[in-house]
């Protein structure tokens, strides 16, 4: 069954959006942590995407993207009404939620609408959120008002420091840790080097942190070890050992150079498709 | 056995036409283009109709061989085919992918004199002949070409996962009028024959007739339903499902743990051929956007059906070598023999006595070579096969640029962290009753490599059709 568009925003032009996808079934199961496997059409590739948020009322789920490759860029032409052939989930282990105190999450690039699943789930559990979010400037920066409605604070920095801290979001993050002993986890989602960065600037005060990964996959239901990460020394499936794991114990620098795996295709099957949408 | 059958002449067994090996090693198309009609009945001819047929014992879902073959010999290939559809829903499939060296052909009689009949080859010609010949599905055992009576909602039955071990029980199922409703986690119906077995071996459109036909007896495919995630067991017997089928298949594949195995163009077979195969990454990017990682030096770990099937579709997108790469010889190799004989016509080479040490890479983590440990043979070990060792000093690298690990499967934890009243044995899969597949929640069946761990799709199949044979007992009283 086809799963409908129900609502389409661009949150920066041509680059990034937001879907509001029709799919009860996944919205009355799918909690903070949780990903989709979409494939657009006949000829589509399956592609993971996290859940930014559901509505269970509504029986809808929100997904973010970045136009990367084919995928994404065709689903950047897809327009509110158009369907989606196949939304798969949810996938993966949901967030380990629980009253605890006060949890950092912080968000970085499209990771931000991820992240705000995870800092909901916190919230309404009763913990404390702070929620430190960055972009490269300000019209990148995703997700600010949406996390303002229930984030105890908010602390945001631009590379180029046209909004909030100049700088990037570790420098806040340090700050915070430094200053506030209360905090029981920081949880990070977005590229690949903030995230190392993340765990980098934690490592110190011993704090507890979660960050989430963006493996390739193929089926996202264990099935084919596209998505294997090594984890404290272990081989790892993100679909379904993580995607969320001890952000202290995993091999970036790997995790980095697997995504980068099919580069040359990737590269190749956009250039195809931008010139057959353009004629 | 029967023994008081007249001395006959037995012609020899009738060879199966195929594309030449040159050709075929480099297309999609099937390898094995199936008989003729004056073949079929040929090979039909030689059967000796025991009156104990051996065959029969050896058929998991106990086809009734010799009354089909004989049907054949008159050439009444629709008799034939309701015989063979009377107990087996797949016959395009099973004839094809079965193992029937270890199955019938095993067990026929004519085996002593080195070349049973050809069970399977006669098998898939009488369902192919069907297919080619037929629109509307027959029903088991009714000569009239309607559907099943289809039972109201009071009586359907749930399915988890559509492979071989559901289509095998849903097709039982339909045919006894029980509404069967299936549930499959990937994007298509048929799971192992879409995602794992090669179009060479079995083709796509040959599974999806047989999908198709089950849709005609009134059996719904649902697409994008992850058994454990987006429906829980429990939910469906709440439902009003009155019984639920586990076939969801074994799952997670298993790798070397050597150092190195997570480089840039080290893959499971799994990922390689499930982009291959469900996402048709032989015709990216032009009618695909599913990509597999392109290697002119090929080598694939494990000597089992699928090993053959990696490396057969390794050098099928443009491999210019292809290397197996096992730790044993030629003889403990468990592939079917006839997979081993056509790798080995496509241009596949073995390397035979070999385990591999650890995987190299260049500066961006791309794989370069892999190192060799030569092995020999030494005693038996508990498998009674002779246990390999190392040869002391003798340690070579082999280069690749694409490494292919087939080395089996684990259990899948999905659906069972999610059911924790499943009971599971010690190498996690579901503890099912040996003759009815009833696990630990009453009403709910398992069967296939869930229960068994990897396996073949005829052994999947039975345990379908001895699943349903009980939930049609306890539906229909």
């Amino acid at each position: 069954m086809p799963t409908r568009i129900v609502h389409k925003e661009s949150l920066i032009p041509g680059t990034t959006s937001k879907l509001v996808l029709d799919a009860p079934q996944i919205a009355s199961t799918a909690k903070p942590g949780h990903f989709v496997m979409l494939r657009i059409d006949e000829q589509g590739e399956r592609i993971p995407l996290t859940i930014a948020d559901t509505d269970k009322e509504q029986g809808t789920i929100t997904i973010v993207y970045l136009v990367m490759g084919k995928s994404t860029a065709a689903l950047e032409n897809l327009k509110q009404g158009d369907s989606i052939l196949d939304v798969c989930g949810p996938l993966g282990r949901a967030t380990h939620i629980e009253k605890q105190g006060t949890v950092i999450c912080v968000g970085g690039g499209t990771g931000i609408a991820a992240m705000h699943h995870i800092a909901k789930g916190h919230h309404r559990i009763g913990n404390r959120v702070v929620g430190i979010i960055g972009a490269r400037s300000k019209n990148l920066l995703l997700f600010e008002k949406e996390l303002s409605s229930f984030a105890d604070e908010l602390l945001i920095s631009t590379d180029d420091g046209s909004y909030g801290h100049k700088g990037f979001v570790t420098e806040l993050l340090q700050q915070r840790l430094a200053a506030d002993k209360s905090v029981f986890e920081v949880v990070a989602v977005g590229p690949v080097p903030m995230m190392a960065a993340v765990a980098k600037t934690t490592q110190p005060f011993g704090v507890k942190t979660t960050v989430s990964l963006n493996s390739i996959m193929v089926d996202g239901i264990g099935m084919c070890g596209a998505c294997r990460v090594t984890v404290g020394g272990e081989t790892k499936f993100a679909c379904v050992d993580g995607p969320e794991f001890d952000g202290q114990l995993v091999d970036f620098a790997e995790l980095r150079r697997r995504l980068g795996a099919y580069r040359s295709q990737e590269t190749l099957s956009l250039e195809q498709y931008r010139c057959q949408c353009h004629g | 056995m029967d023994n008081a059958k007249p001395k006959k002449v037995i012609a020899p067994r009738t060879e199966m036409p195929c594309q030449p090996a040159a050709v075929r090693a480099r297309n999609f198309k099937e390898v094995a283009l199936g008989y003729t009609p004056e073949m079929a009945i040929a090979e039909a001819k030689r059967c000796l109709q025991c009156k104990k047929p051996g065959c029969m014992k050896g058929c998991p879902v106990e086809i009734h061989i010799p009354e089909f073959i004989a049907a054949v010999t008159q050439g009444d290939f629709d008799a034939a085919y309701r015989i063979i559809k009377g107990t087996n829903p797949l016959p395009a499939v099973s004839g094809r992918v079965c193992p029937q060296e270890n199955q019938c052909e095993g067990k026929c009689i004519l085996l002593a004199k080195g070349q049973p009949i050809a069970i399977g080859r006669l098998e898939r010609f009488v369902a192919d002949q069907h297919i080619a010949g037929t629109a509307c599905e027959e029903v088991s055992g009714s000569s009239t070409c309607t559907m099943a009576p289809l039972c109201d909602d009071g009586n359907k039955v749930a399915c988890l996962g559509s492979g071989p071990a559901t289509l095998s029980c849903a097709g039982y199922l339909a045919a006894n009028g029980i509404k069967v409703d299936v549930f499959e986690a990937l994007h298509e119906a048929g799971g192992v024959l879409i995602y794992g077995i090669p179009a060479f071996r079995l083709p796509k459109d040959v599974v999806k007739k047989e999908i198709d036909a089950m849709r005609q007896l009134g059996v719904s495919f649902k697409t994008n339903w992850v058994g454990g995630r987006t429906v829980q067991v429990s939910s469906l017997l709440e439902q009003g499902y009155k019984a639920v089928f586990i076939g969801v298949g074994a799952g997670l594949p298993l790798f070397l743990n050597v150092p190195g195995e997570n480089l840039i163009g080290v893959f499971s077979a799994n990922e390689y051929l499930t982009r291959v195969n469900l996402g048709r990454a032989h015709s990216f990017p032009a009618g695909s956007d599913t990509p597999v990682y392109p290697g002119k030096h090929v080598t694939v770990f494990g000597a089992g059906n699928v090993a053959m099937d990696a490396a057969r579709t390794a050098m099928r997108m443009g491999a210019e070598s292809v290397h197996i790469v096992y730790r044993r010889t030629r003889a403990e190799m468990p592939a079917r023999r006839e997979e081993i004989e056509h790798a080995e016509e496509e241009g596949i080479q073995f390397e035979m006595l070999a385990a591999p040490l650890h995987f190299n890479g260049d500066a961006n983590s791309v794989l370069e070579s892999v190192t060799l440990q030569r092995m020999e043979l030494g005693e038996p070990d508990a498998s009674g096969r002779r246990r390999p060792q190392p040869v002391e000093g003798a340690v070579y690298d082999l280069p690749t640029d694409l490494a292919i690990i087939a080395l089996g499967t684990r259990s899948n934890p999905i659906l069972l962290d999610a059911t924790p009243e499943l009971d599971k044995n010690k190498r996690g899969y579901i503890v099912a009753d040996e003759e009815t597949g009833e696990t630990s929640i009453p009403n709910v069946f398992a069967g296939g490599d869930i229960v068994t761990g990897a396996a073949t799709v005829i052994l999947a199949m039975g345990a379908g059709r001895r699943a349903a044979k009980e939930i049609c007992k306890r539906i229909k009283g």
